[in-house]
């Protein structure tokens, strides 16, 4: 398995897309510890962009290799290799490499000028983000074999839980405003990765005294250390089930 | 060698194998024939485990392959049309599929040889021309000294020179004892490389009979007319 992901490996490191991701990064938190403030306030603003931009460019990168490792892959079957072999080689090559660029971009900056148990939350949160988001890409590309339609997928799964959710979560909220809602927020929000991510890093951050009765709530849950690992586990959980999932189907299916 | 038993296979709606019951012994050149979409390619990529059978079983040396990989180390595959990573050149696909095989001692490169494939070891596979695809699959398939081997139209797309380099690879692979089912629709190159016929229709076997065996039963001396009597008689 390991010569297939290395193959897997050479073929990204060729790609200048993960290069200019990780230039990209790296100039983004650079530029944010720099601008002035406590390194506080950059980790909260490097938090709002990578948590927009992290599931992007993992889910459609993911998502157009997948579909471009086709003829590589049809390669590998008729050799004597089990087939969730080769689908785990492709996933942990992709999520592994847009992980090593996130660490480099976000990591490396954090070390240097803000080092801090947030922010090592927040890298902690972005490589989760990363195997999440690549999860679910190769869902959307084993689900369909027509390209176009995988990364539309791709797309609109990031699109719900980047953009859609959120307005969801809202809209309960103001519509049962006059019950008690924060068992039921605390639960809105493991069900959507980002937010678990957002309100990990948040927590450990002083804003959150400015988050109200939920926040006092999430916080005496998730600012345990307690709480803390069960918020990762589920974050696991997310890598988990999707790509547990999609290897059924990749291992189910005519080639 | 291989045991086919009550295979079915369909794609959607569209039934391409009907239970098919075949078996092929070692050291025999086997051609499937069959008009187009009559399921050669899925009776093969059922062998290989590429298309998962809905029904039936295939066995190789008495064992089951449904679900299995390891035997495919017995297998040399060459497909009808030949897909690579556009971006690796011949040298890199060659070093890594040999680098997957490391367990395999004896390496076969007579083919890379006569083929001159070294002098375009730095081509990128996706700038070759569809013949020069079809060599090195030739080669990779004949790498690895499988006991069988599956070839899917391989003279298609080459020159009469190279179709020629690979017929007396097959021929001689077969005096060692191998297994190689071949599908094509080119009557006098089955007659001259075959042993058996095994004609598919419809995704039924419609016959399937050694060459002797079908000239006498047509009472014609070539192959091509024999089997389009053979057809018409039983229709």
């Amino acid at each position: 398995m390991n010569k297939i992901i290395k193959y897997v490996f050479y073929d990204i490191i060729r790609n200048k897309i993960v290069l200019a991701y990780t230039l990209f990064l790296l100039l983004l938190s650079i530029g944010l510890f720099n601008l002035g403030g406590s390194p506080d306030k950059a980790i909260l603003s490097l938090l709002n962009l990578v948590l927009l931009t992290v599931p992007l460019i993992s889910i459609v990168f993911a998502t157009t290799h997948f579909y471009n490792s086709y003829e590589f892959m049809e390669l590998l079957v008729a050799q004597p290799i089990n087939r969730k072999k080769i689908f785990m080689s492709e996933f942990l090559g992709v999520a592994c490499s847009l992980s090593g660029a996130f660490i480099l971009g976000v990591g490396l900056p954090v070390l240097l000028f803000g080092v801090s148990i947030t922010g090592l939350y927040l890298v902690f949160t972005g490589v989760f983000i990363t195997f999440i988001f690549v999860a679910m890409a190769f869902l959307a590309s084993v689900i369909t074999r027509d390209k176009a339609k995988g990364i539309g997928i791709a797309l609109l799964l990031w699109f719900y839980f980047a953009l859609i959710y959120d307005g969801i979560v809202l809209f309960i909220l103001y519509t049962f405003a006059d019950y008690p809602l924060e068992s039921a927020t605390l639960a809105l929000t493991a069900l959507n990765p980002i937010d678990l991510g957002r309100i990990i890093v948040l927590l450990n951050l002083d804003v959150s005294a400015l988050m109200g009765y939920t926040g006092a709530l999430y916080k005496s849950i998730l600012g345990s250390l307690w709480g803390i690992g069960l918020a990762f586990a589920l974050l696991f959980l997310w890598v988990i089930v999707p790509f547990i999932s999609s290897s059924r189907i990749f291992s189910k299916r005519d080639l | 060698m291989i045991t086919i038993e009550n295979l079915r296979k369909s794609y959607g709606r569209l039934q391409v194998l009907k239970d098919i019951n075949v078996s092929f012994e070692a050291g025999k050149v086997v051609s499937v024939i069959g008009p187009n979409g009559s399921g050669k390619t899925t009776m093969s990529k059922c062998i290989l485990g590429m298309a998962l059978p809905d029904g039936g079983d295939i066995r190789i040396n008495g064992e089951s392959i449904l679900g299995q990989h390891a035997y495919r180390s017995q297998i040399g595959y060459m497909p009808q049309i030949g897909k690579y990573p556009e971006n690796m050149k011949i040298r890199q696909v060659i070093e890594m599929i040999r680098d997957i095989r490391k367990d395999v001692k004896e390496v076969d490169e007579e083919l890379v040889g006569l083929y001159g494939l070294q002098a375009m070891y730095e081509k990128r596979m996706g700038s070759l021309s569809g013949g020069t695809k079809q060599k090195v699959s030739a080669a990779l398939a004949f790498m690895f000294n499988p006991q069988i081997l599956i070839l899917d139209e391989p003279t298609a797309g080459l020159d009469p020179i190279s179709a020629e380099i690979l017929k007396c690879k097959i021929l001689k692979e077969k005096k060692r004892g191998k297994l190689i089912l071949i599908t094509s629709h080119i009557m006098s190159e089955i007659e001259e490389i075959a042993d058996e016929v095994m004609c598919l229709v419809d995704g039924n076997v419609k016959f399937h009979d050694t060459i002797q065996d079908i000239k006498a039963q047509a009472n014609e001396d070539r192959l091509s007319r024999a089997i389009a009597k053979v057809m018409n008689e039983e229709d």
